[in-house]
């Protein structure tokens, strides 16, 4: 592979021309490139892999490093995810994390689209400082507001209930929306709309026939990123849940199964493990989203 | 549609609109309508709580008892406790420290990826991972990672012959400091890798051509050309990381839970601790509210320093 980006028809390409023209480069190109690039994916995975061979292996093995070679199992077994799923609750633990998750993301989407429809298509006096304003409010960060956030959800007797949840998510979602909203609505030409205006459309129409369908990747990726986001939010959900049938699944993890001195690596590494699964396979699905939106956010 | 239907649909009066669908042709009624919900959520859940801490912060309220205005008596205790300074000074410290590995290290890895290399897309995919997993489960995994008697890093030093003892990652004050470090470093590089990557691949390969024909070596290019082109996008990344690597929860409290003896609390965390289960609502937001200062120096000196350039050059902010 690398030969074939090392001949000179490749040259005209990316910054990795100059290089191969100053110096012979094949194991110049090993040293300082892919060396230091499998460190990096190694220090990156594997703290995913220890999780992993930690999730499936038996007690008798995990705590004796004497007789058995910790990076590999001998005898898989699978005792700590059977006892995650069948004598705790993290079946419930999943199903609340799913529930609040998929309601605040819808609820962002909704308010996010309108919202960068508005601003960038209706344009109207000040929309720019609307637009800055909700950018700004991606900067407020969730450890300032938790203490008057709590306060507020027991008055409304939101508290411990996922609706406290549900509610509070979007405040961080909606501005990073919006915000990917409106840098996709600019990339949609104008003169659609403006075509479908002179023939008699009206506003909802064009939302909804012309710009919706075409924003559609936009509107993947923001959803994929609402998702995710709330799925890792990890402070609100700590502060105003308390009964343990109604935690999040991080929460849960942290609160309910590390009990006493003696920590069960087996299940909270099976557990993390779990929990990190739906967004990962979810992720694979829309990896290429994912970067683009991601890049395309930073580049705005 | 031919000559004939379009000379009678010409001539034909327009099917008039419902009343409903003509209030939505109304721009003004139409812009409050889809702002409503996003300012309605953003103002009822971010700004009045914001307001509420503020004041909050002001006052002696603690779970179960409404507080009464107390003035800067808060700050005033704050200002006499030495747990609230080493949690001042250890936030300091982690944000500096793990903003520069991660930018250091992001760096390094996001120009790698921009080399030529087979899979590309695959390799960006796996490097994300880190990211998108939930930052408390990845803590987990340290945490087991840096159990101090099951250690793999210490069972693989000590295999290797380099140690004797298993390490201590996280039962002294200072190592369990740079542990904690060392974690965030690890979850931050992903995000900054791809970012400053995407940020990369809009340099345009002709200045780098350019700078090769006037003899440039590579550290000059590096430092004339990929650095100042960089800029705005690690300005607005930089701006980011700091401001959620200060305010960082979720790690330390997974980890280390601002131990041993209040060595490694951040200012969130040790809010969180008198705020909720210490119950002491007030004193809690007013450690919250001392971070504000912090984050607004923060964001303005990552603002103005790095991004100067770009408007320096007259370039719109769009």
């Amino acid at each position: 592979m690398s030969d074939v980006a090392a001949s000179p028809g490749n040259t005209n390409t990316a910054s990795a021309a100059p290089e191969q023209m100053a110096w012979d480069s094949k194991t110049r190109r090993v040293v300082l490139l892919y060396v230091p690039l499998a460190c990096f994916l190694f220090i990156l995975l594997f703290p995913f892999y220890w999780m992993t061979v930690t999730a499936f292996k038996p007690n008798a093995e995990l705590y004796n490093f004497a007789e058995h070679n910790p990076l590999w199992i001998s005898s898989p077994t699978l005792e700590h995810v059977y006892h995650l799923l069948f004598n705790t609750a993290y079946p419930k633990w999943l199903w609340t994390t799913m529930l609040v998750a998929v309601a605040s993301t819808f609820l962002s989407l909704l308010a996010s689209t309108l919202a960068a429809y508005a601003i960038q298509r209706l344009r109207f006096r000040g929309s720019q400082y609307v637009g800055l304003a909700i950018y700004l409010a991606y900067l407020v960060p969730p450890s300032i507001l938790f203490i008057p956030l709590a306060t507020m959800v027991v008055q409304l007797g939101l508290f411990d209930t996922p609706f406290a949840l549900i509610l509070t998510y979007p405040t961080f979602l909606i501005p990073f929306c919006t915000w990917l909203l409106i840098g996709y609505f600019k990339s949609i030409p104008y003169e659609l709309e403006e075509c479908a205006l002179i023939d008699g459309a009206t506003r909802l129409q064009i939302l909804r026939q012309i710009t919706l369908p075409l924003a559609v990747p936009g509107l993947i990726s923001a959803g994929i990123f609402a998702f995710t986001l709330s799925w890792n939010e990890f402070i609100y959900a700590l502060a105003f849940i308390q009964s343990s049938e109604s935690k999040t699944v991080p929460v849960a993890i942290l609160t309910e199964l590390v009990t006493g001195d003696v920590y069960q690596w087996g299940a909270l590494m099976a557990g993390s493990l779990l929990g990190s699964l739906p967004v990962a396979i979810f992720y694979s699905f829309f990896v290429d989203y994912y970067v683009s939106s991601l890049t395309g956010a930073v580049k705005e | 549609m031919s000559t004939a239907a379009a000379s009678t649909a010409w001539t034909k009066v327009r099917q008039q609109p419902s009343a409903l669908a003509r209030l939505f042709d109304n721009k003004a009624f139409l812009i409050v309508v889809c702002l409503l919900p996003a300012v309605g959520l953003l103002m009822t859940f971010l700004t009045y709580p914001l307001g509420l801490g503020v004041w909050l912060a002001f006052t002696d309220q603690t779970i179960g008892r409404p507080g009464v205005w107390i003035g800067i008596e808060n700050f005033e205790f704050l200002f006499e406790d030495p747990i609230f300074w080493s949690a001042v000074f250890y936030s300091v410290f982690y944000t500096a420290v793990a903003t520069v590995g991660k930018f250091a290290l992001g760096l390094w890895l996001a120009l790698l990826l921009n080399q030529h290399l087979p899979m590309k897309s695959l390799l960006r995919a796996i490097i994300l991972l880190p990211w998108i997993v939930p930052t408390v489960l990845s803590a987990i995994a340290f945490w087991w990672i840096y159990d101090p008697q099951f250690s793999i890093i210490s069972w693989a030093l000590m295999e290797m012959g380099l140690r004797e003892t298993p390490v201590d990652f996280i039962n002294s004050p200072w190592s369990a400091r740079w542990s904690l470090i060392a974690a965030n470093i690890w979850r931050g590089i992903p995000f900054v890798a791809i970012s400053l990557l995407a940020g990369l691949q809009t340099i345009s390969p002709s200045l780098y051509e350019a700078a090769l024909l006037d003899g440039a070596s590579p550290w000059q290019r590096f430092r004339h050309i990929t650095f100042p082109m960089l800029m705005p996008i690690l300005a607005i990344v930089m701006t980011f990381s700091i401001i959620f690597t200060f305010t960082d929860f979720q790690l330390v409290y997974s980890i280390t839970r601002g131990g041993p003896v209040n060595s490694t609390h951040l200012m969130a965390t040790l809010a969180f601790q008198r705020g909720i289960p210490g119950g002491q609502l007030g004193e809690g937001a007013a450690i919250a509210v001392a971070m504000i200062p912090f984050l607004v120096f923060a964001t303005l000196f990552s603002y103005f320093a790095l991004a100067r350039r770009k408007w320096q050059q007259g370039e719109s902010n769009d």
